[in-house]
């Protein structure tokens, strides 16, 4: 079979690249545009950023967004890991279907199911809707997401390390701490920021779970997005994926890195 | 118990119990106030369980459920049962053209050589990580009358300026804007199904003679079913319930059961209808979810 890429494989990638990335490129140049008008270019200015950042309004939702999204992302994953356990390691108990089912359930589950549910729930039980009661919605749908990726990393797991570790009689929790955790730490990193991210992003299931005096940033986007297309959302935007791409740059800069050494260490115990 | 004993038994309970008190328990409550009543009050719907009342108390309180709310819902006077059709007919469609739009580039990934294949990935998980908000928000600027696709094909000479292409609030910027947002989630699967492949099959076929067109559909596309299955429900159930596109690219007469749920909610709100939309929509998707979750399971379980 011939090696390397058809024209056909080149034309996809290019055109599919395109695709995904021309509106958030327009997005980003516009938030530079000195006009009023989104649509007409008027010169470079960076006027909407000095706007965004008397924006009181906006600065607060972005507040509560990060801090909301801080605590998910912590939460949800430990609380993936130990169910990304419970499915690779401890093999069949009585309610494993349940379970599996409630992990992977919510990663398709219409957000406006989710939200309506969570929300009934919360008025059922009588608590004051607002920060916190975000902050456990994001934390359910969010932990499901974190168990898949800690899965399909403890999947592929040579799991006789384990148990040498166990045999020699190290306890469990030990056993994972020095052993287990070292080697899946990239997808529970990973794992930390999708969830970190997914609930940075959530509109629908935050506007359901919400109370009076917690507004995140997308909440505050989609009823500003809602008048109209203003340079301000495209600045606030802009910066939103200026952090983003930082951070996912960083990490897999890291996880390469992390990969590299290991093979390096493999390699000289292999000769040694 | 012993100390190990304990541990093991605390890591399956807590993820366990916090899943049934906050995604189990919760569909419940939706299914009983589905079947109550709106009433000016707080909380807004009667009976509301008590159990401090007593027995006879909660017996009476179970009399006063009915399915009132989903004769309501499937009546035809309403529209809600065309805002189920519409809603599977969309993301049908939508996860049609995903499959065409994300097959190619999954494969020619899949073909790239190995040393950039990693680049390749992440760039196709990048705009993943951006909000989804952002990106819908991003195609308005560029399907509006007065917006950048216009000014460009007016630009070109193909359109004169008072006859701009209508797009935004139609179903075809519904269209785009799923195609848009789900795409990742369209070219993982298919590409890691696709990358597993033995390529030697092909080289097999080749060799005997086997026609490339033809040996792509008997040994490619067979194989790589296995991610077509789960890129296409991946896209397919959470688009049947999507609320954000439909609600910025769509037009007033866009018809989506995540954005009739939503207005019934905030705009009527009904929370007892809401529930029924839910429970009804709920079981619409419960094939697809249940097939998405073998799918799953034999990827992660290795079952």
């Amino acid at each position: 079979m011939r090696k390397g890429l058809s024209w056909f494989n080149v034309t996809s990638i290019a055109l599919g690249f395109a695709f995904l990335y021309i509106p958030i490129i327009l997005l980003v140049v516009y938030s530079f545009n000195a006009s009023r008008l989104v649509t007409v270019w008027a010169g470079f200015s960076t006027h909407w950023y000095w706007q965004l950042f008397q924006n009181e309004q906006l600065l607060d939702a972005a507040w509560v967004t990060l801090r909301v999204a801080f605590i998910t992302a912590s939460v949800a994953t430990v609380l993936g890991t130990m169910a990304a356990i419970t499915l690779t390691r401890y093999g069949r108990f009585n309610g494993r279907m349940l379970f599996s089912g409630m992990i992977y359930a919510p990663l398709v589950m219409p957000e406006v199911i989710t939200g309506l549910s969570l929300l009934l729930l919360f008025v059922a039980v009588n608590i004051d809707r607002g920060f916190w009661t975000i902050t456990l919605a994001h934390i359910t749908f969010t932990m499901c997401f974190v168990c898949v990726v800690v899965q399909s990393r403890l999947v592929t797991f040579d799991r006789s390390l384990e148990e040498a570790a166990l045999d020699l009689g190290c306890p469990p929790l030990k056993t994972f701490l020095v052993v287990t955790l070292p080697i899946i730490l990239p997808a529970v990193i990973s794992g930390w920021m999708l969830a970190f991210t997914l609930s940075l992003d959530d509109l629908v299931i935050a506007s359901f779970t919400t109370g009076p005096g917690a507004t995140t940033l997308p909440m505050r986007i989609y009823s500003q997005v809602r008048l109209g297309v203003t340079p301000e959302i495209n600045a606030a935007c802009t910066l939103l994926i200026a952090i983003v791409t930082v951070v996912v740059i960083i990490t897999s800069i890291m996880t390469k890195r992390q990969e590299m050494e290991r093979q390096k260490a493999e390699r000289l115990a292999a000769a040694g | 118990m012993t100390g190990k004993a304990r541990g093991r038994w605390l890591v399956v309970a807590i993820p366990y119990l916090w899943l049934l008190a906050l995604f189990l328990i919760p569909f419940l409550i939706v299914f009983k106030i589905s079947l109550s009543q709106d009433a000016i009050a707080q909380p807004p719907y009667t009976p509301v369980f008590d159990l401090a009342a007593g027995w006879e108390a909660f017996k009476q309180s179970l009399g006063e459920l009915s399915i009132d709310n989903y004769g309501y819902v499937l009546s035809w006077d309403n529209e809600f049962i065309e805002a189920y059709g519409s809603s599977l007919w969309i993301a049908g469609i939508s996860t049609v053209l995903l499959l065409l739009v994300g097959y190619p580039i999954a494969y020619a990934m899949a073909r790239a050589p190995k040393s950039i294949r990693p680049t390749l990935l992440m760039l196709v998980i990048l705009p993943f990580w951006t909000s989804f908000l952002i990106r819908v928000y991003a195609w308005i600027g560029i399907l509006s009358p007065e917006g950048l696709l216009n000014q460009l094909l007016i630009a070109l000479g193909i359109l004169s300026p008072d006859a701009p292409l209508q797009i935004l609030a139609t179903d075809t910027a519904v269209y785009i804007g799923i195609v848009y947002s789900y795409l990742p989630f369209m070219i993982l699967p298919l590409y890691s199904a696709l990358e597993k492949m033995d390529e030697t099959l092909l080289e097999a076929a080749a060799d005997l003679g086997c026609p490339p067109l033809s040996a792509f559909w008997k040994i490619t596309w067979p194989l790589s079913l296995p991610g077509v299955f789960a890129g296409c429900l991946l896209c397919f159930i959470p688009a049947v319930g999507e609320f954000v596109i439909p609600d910025l690219l769509g037009g007033s007469d866009t018809l989506m059961i995540g954005k009739v749920l939503w207005t019934e909610f905030s705009v009527n709100r009904s929370w007892t209808v809401s529930s029924a939309v839910a429970v009804l929509l709920l079981l619409v998707l419960v094939v697809p979810i249940v097939f998405y979750q073998n799918v799953q399971q034999r990827e992660l379980e290795g079952r």
